[in-house]
């Protein structure tokens, strides 16, 4: 009887640790795991501080990004050199304008059109991958077979065609260069869906009368956003990175903005006489892509089930 | 395997018409025309060239005279280099960028591949972080940056290489460009690599050979590496393609003359058929290449069958 008795106290007592040990969610899981990965923490926190200076920084110079500073001017290779006492941080360009606040503002270019360029191509690429993996059959290999044409087609052609078109509208370019680069997002969520769709909740739903769009919706996406987001950063330094090399070629951003890209290739022209010229804007976009591609390695590690 | 490769080629016919189409429609919305210049033409001249090159007529009657010269081969007239027809143009410059392609590729499938396994087995050892970290440093480094400070280097420092031309392809005006193209190629491939080789060198088959105790290079050589290649078999055909288009920023920075150049050119100046002839080329090597990689999946992974 004692031992018993002992053993339901025991029984007890490990029922009571049970109660306060909490359930972990997926997403609190991957918290932890993210944490402890000291490369993506300090590639988030570096982010973080290059978007706050790149939004800050023009209000820290007393130069704009369109003034000419006549006095440097006269000798590049000797006044334009980075100086604390004439407020060119990063020196002058060949024009005479401020380095700093010309990256500052770049940067803040080049950020956006990832985020943006990203932002479409996730929203699409997710919808459509959803949509055809839940439905399956006819309407899936259609729809995989019009990616695969798609995917065919030289990526470079469009986004010159799209150039000549919308002019230089960097905005519009971008929103239109997301638009077709969703392609690997809408496979990934698609193999993603096709696991998804035979689980018990999506039947559940579809028991209750739920219509298909809402399913989708409410119930597939939010289960596939873990690798979404895992692709989305990966794929904004390929946006930027894009937009540089179109700003490269002279068909980006509109004088006398400017971005990185841009910046690089005024950098490049000039690397003999103004090396700073180009090392400034060439070191943030290194460091933003660096800080992108271990970010998404980190999160890839937290929220990919595959890896565990 | 025949029939599955005869397959693929009828399904790539359809595809490329659909290339075609958008893209000539594409290409023929867009504002301007190949004769608009700073220096306007006489309007009766205008009109004669625009009726030579049945610019006048309706856009519909031109996509068929184009697709009736392509069944013939003919890739029609340059707009803008008079005298010369696409044909012509490509096989000048085709050669160039497949050279400089296909030696960036050896290069980056051996570096890349050769990284990758040396990373992987030496896995988180100084070894492997400065292989990855050289390997993020390639895919962050885009090859517009790369290629000035090749010239910077090799050219201004040092004078060890010419800083452009192509002179028939001698060895000294290849160095840079494939060193431009392939980095960031070797990046990826080695990523790629180290990833399914670390996840082969734990499966079953290779425990077993260890048990067998085979010595370590027949495992890695015999038995690892044939299904560590599956990733980055399906890597190649994009990859490759992506080698052959992206020889724009080689030709504009080392002046080798390669197909890049003039589709740029083309686009800009609206020479349609130069643009339609590139894409056209470009469209056909991708779905070649996606053939291609399925054929040699089915080759080296024995599970799929045709």
């Amino acid at each position: 009887m004692i031992t018993n008795k002992d053993k339901v106290q025991a029984v007890e007592q490990f029922a009571q640790q049970v109660v306060e040990v909490e359930g972990r969610s997926l997403w609190q899981d991957a918290r932890r795991r993210f944490f402890s990965n000291h490369a993506a923490v300090v590639s988030l926190i570096v982010l973080a501080l290059i978007t706050s200076i790149a939004l800050l920084g023009p209000f820290l110079s007393q130069w704009h990004y369109e003034d000419i500073d006549w006095e440097a001017l006269s000798d590049i290779s000797v006044l334009g050199r980075p100086n604390i006492e004439n407020g060119h941080y990063f020196g002058t360009d060949t024009l005479g304008r401020d380095i700093f606040v010309r990256t500052m503002q770049g940067g803040q270019i080049s950020l956006l059109v990832g985020v943006l360029g990203s932002f479409v191509a996730i929203v699409i690429g997710t919808l459509y991958g959803a949509t055809s993996g839940y439905l399956g059959g006819r309407v899936d290999s259609v729809m995989m077979r019009f990616l695969e044409i798609l995917n065919s087609f030289p990526f470079m052609f469009f986004v010159i065609i799209l150039m000549t078109l919308f002019g230089r509208q960097i905005f519009l370019i971008f929103v239109a260069i997301g638009a077709i680069s969703w392609l690997d997002m809408a496979r990934i969520v698609r193999g993603q869906t096709l696991s998804l769709k035979n689980k018990e909740y999506i039947e559940a739903a579809y028991a209750c009368g739920v219509s298909t769009p809402k399913i989708i919706l409410r119930h597939i996406v939010p289960n596939v956003l873990g690798i979404v987001v895992v692709y989305a950063t990966l794929l904004v330094p390929n946006m930027i990175l894009l937009e540089s090399f179109i700003s490269f070629l002279g068909l980006g951003v509109q004088e006398p903005m400017t971005s990185w890209g841009a910046l690089i290739s005024e950098g490049a022209q000039n690397m003999e006489i103004a090396i700073w010229q180009l090392a400034w804007p060439l070191g943030f976009l290194v460091v933003t892509l660096f800080c992108f591609n271990f970010l998404g390695d980190g999160l890839r590690d937290a929220l990919d089930p595959k890896d565990r | 395997m025949f029939t599955f490769v005869l397959k693929r080629v009828l399904e790539a016919i359809p595809t490329l018409l659909i290339l075609i189409t958008v893209s000539f429609f594409l290409m023929h919305s867009a504002p301007g025309s190949p004769f608009s210049s700073e220096r306007t033409l006489p309007p009766e001249v205008l009109a004669n060239i625009n009726a030579k090159y049945h610019l006048d007529e309706p856009v519909i009657n031109q996509y068929f005279y184009y697709l009736g010269g392509l069944l013939q081969g003919d890739l029609g007239p340059s707009f803008r280099y008079k005298d010369f027809t696409i044909n012509e143009l490509i096989a000048q410059s085709f050669p160039v960028s497949a050279e400089i392609g296909i030696w960036s590729f050896i290069v980056a499938l051996l570096i890349g591949v050769g990284c990758g396994v040396i990373a992987a087995l030496r896995q988180n050892s100084w070894i492997d972080y400065s292989v990855m970290g050289f390997a993020n440093l390639g895919i962050v480094l885009p090859n517009f940056v790369l290629a000035p400070l090749c010239i910077l280097f090799f050219s201004i420092y040092n004078h060890w290489l010419p800083p452009g031309g192509w002179n028939g392809g001698a060895w000294p005006y290849l160095v840079m460009p494939v060193i431009a193209m392939s980095t960031s190629y070797i990046a990826q491939i080695a990523r790629i690599t180290r990833g399914s080789m670390i996840e082969t060198m734990h499966s079953n088959f290779i425990r077993t050979a260890k048990a067998k105790g085979l010595p370590k290079h027949r495992i890695i050589l015999q038995h690892a590496l044939r299904p560590a290649m599956l990733p980055v078999i399906s890597y190649l055909g994009p990859a490759f393609v992506g080698i052959v288009t992206g020889s724009v920023i080689v030709d504009v920075y080392f002046g080798t003359g390669g197909i890049g150049q003039h589709f740029i050119n083309g686009a800009l100046n609206r020479d349609y058929s130069m643009v339609m002839g590139v894409t056209i080329l470009v469209g056909t090597l991708t779905i070649l290449f996606n053939a291609i990689v399925d054929v040699l999946y089915a080759v080296i992974d024995p599970k799929i069958r045709y």
